[in-house]
């Protein structure tokens, strides 16, 4: 057959067939590779750049009672305090795991059912597994809207 | 006839050959032969939840505007629609638990010892793929839990140092828990996940079947020391009929939990709405969510849930690695395998029990 009048090809010459053989698999299969990669990250969401938004009307809440609101893609939470007059803007999104807190009107204090992560109602953590307070937001009182912003520069 | 059809096709394809290692397949017979069952019964659970998926897919429709409401339609309005799907539900529990019971049994009985240390590491494999069953059905009826539970368990992945975030979008298809997450845990359920199992299940099975069955050490010294009490049955149909009594046994338990006790659907997920009081995750979540608990919010410079939820990874690692730690010789020093095994099991009862409890 043809290989028995072959004598000892050149180790090298084979080395770079093998190189070209080997590359030219590795290629093909990162060019199958690549696109399924890219695909499996979802297309960012336009972030349609909110920074204020109404989150209730005045006369909505109860003092010592709270709302959450749409904050762009993510929950807020607006607290009336006791007086009737102070508002506090938090995000609701718990810092440990990502629950939706709640406000707890007879402790004063904002609670995450999940894993039991305790805020004041400044959004400081102050007991349980949050490792961070809540993002805190501004309130601004306009006519009769609540507006709630968040610092854009940072 | 039958014979018939059976010489026909025999003739041709030779079926005797491969049904040949069945006719000469024995199991042990002694006082812990009933541990033997538990493998046979999770598979006959989850061949119980491949028929009941599929007929839940008659109905059900992802998508963050029809699921739930498509759920509500199989268990209000579809006849026999709340069966099936009280079915799917409890089978899946008791999979998860047969399926722990299993590994459970093969740990103290040992059977995971050499040659069996890759049957061992497919059985681990089968288990996380069960409990990612769990998870990804979970979520699937788009009700308030299953959105809080999804949100958590992807946030617990997301916090894993580097490779975490792009996990987390992955999952979830977007940063946050949505319409996307539930099209991609669909997929995962129905589609990714089934996939794997069966490769999964067809080489545990294999290994198996080569290998034969384990018998306890302690056994075979008896055996060893005294060759009359050497008992064996035959696989086909002695054991394989006691397999099929047990399965009756399961489907009967399974039907009375499904039809007395129904498996609730809650309220729809609102993204925006708060988590409610006193959630919880599955049972089967509730050791790690009760050890998570207790792990403070920081220790030293990193957060404590990050080096909780490394931690898990790394005893997960290493039970599944277990085989390869036993290294008991004969008559030398008892093994600490079975003081390990009594220790977890005894931990994740009691953190069980106590995360049920506990407010």
């Amino acid at each position: 057959m043809c290989s028995e009048n072959v004598v000892n090809p050149e180790p090298v010459r084979r080395g770079l067939i093998g190189l070209f053989l080997g590359g030219g698999l590795l290629a093909t299969f990162a060019s199958f590779i690549y696109p399924v990669l890219r695909y499996f990250v979802p297309p960012q969401v336009a972030d349609l750049g909110v920074d204020e938004v109404v989150a209730a009307k005045v006369g909505d809440l109860k003092p010592n009672a709270s709302a959450i609101f749409r904050f762009g893609s993510k929950p807020g939470l607006l607290i009336l305090d006791a007086d009737g007059e102070t508002y506090h803007a938090v995000s609701a999104s718990c810092t440990h795991l990502g629950c939706t807190v709640q406000y707890k009107g007879d402790a004063k204090e904002i609670w995450c059912p999940c894993h039991n992560g305790v805020y004041n109602m400044n959004g400081a953590n102050v007991s349980g597994p949050p490792p961070r307070p809540l993002q805190k937001f501004n309130v601004h009182v306009r006519g009769d809207q609540i507006f709630v912003s968040r610092n854009t520069e940072a | 006839m039958l014979k018939k059809i059976i010489d026909w096709l025999d003739e041709r394809l030779h079926l005797d050959g491969l049904l040949e290692p069945f006719r000469h397949k024995t199991v042990p017979t002694h006082k812990l032969s009933c541990w033997y069952f538990f493998g046979g019964i999770t598979l006959f659970l989850f061949l119980i939840q491949l028929l009941t998926g599929i007929l839940l897919l008659l109905y059900y429709k992802p998508g963050a505007n029809e699921a739930f409401e498509s759920v509500q339609y199989i268990v209000t309005r579809v006849q026999f629609g709340w069966l099936i799907r009280s079915i799917h539900s409890w089978s899946a529990n008791l999979m998860v638990f047969t399926a722990v019971a299993h590994m459970f049994s093969v740990l103290f009985l040992k059977a995971y010892r050499k040659p069996r240390e890759l049957t061992w590491i497919t059985g681990m494999l089968l288990l996380f793929l069960v409990m990612g069953f769990g998870f990804s059905g979970y979520l699937l009826p788009w009700n308030q839990l299953a959105f809080f539970a999804t949100t958590v368990g992807t946030q617990m992945a997301g916090q894993v140092p580097l490779i975490g975030q792009p996990i987390l979008i992955f999952l979830r298809g977007g940063p946050e828990v949505t319409g996307a997450t539930l099209t991609r845990f669909f997929g995962f359920h129905v589609a990714v996940l089934p996939g794997l199992v069966f490769v999964l299940i067809a080489i545990h099975l294999f290994f198996v079947q080569r290998q034969g069955m384990s018998v306890p050490p302690k056994v075979e010294k008896e055996w060893e020391q005294n060759p009359s009490l050497r008992r064996e049955m035959k696989f086909f149909p002695n054991f394989a009929l006691r397999e099929m009594m047990a399965w009756y046994v399961a489907i009967g338990a399974l039907g009375v939990l499904a039809a007395l006790f129904p498996w609730d659907l809650g309220v729809k997920a609102d993204p925006f709405g708060a988590a409610a009081a006193g959630i919880k995750p599955e049972w089967y979540f509730l050791f790690m969510y009760q050890t998570l608990k207790f792990i403070p919010a920081h220790i030293g410079f990193i957060d404590g849930e990050v080096l909780g939820i490394m931690g898990c990874g790394v005893v997960a690692l290493l039970w599944m690695l277990l085989p390869f730690f036993d290294r008991e010789r004969a008559g030398g020093k008892k093994s600490w395998m079975t003081g390990i095994g009594i220790f977890a099991l005894v931990y994740v009862i009691v953190f069980t029990v106590y995360g049920y409890v506990a407010k």
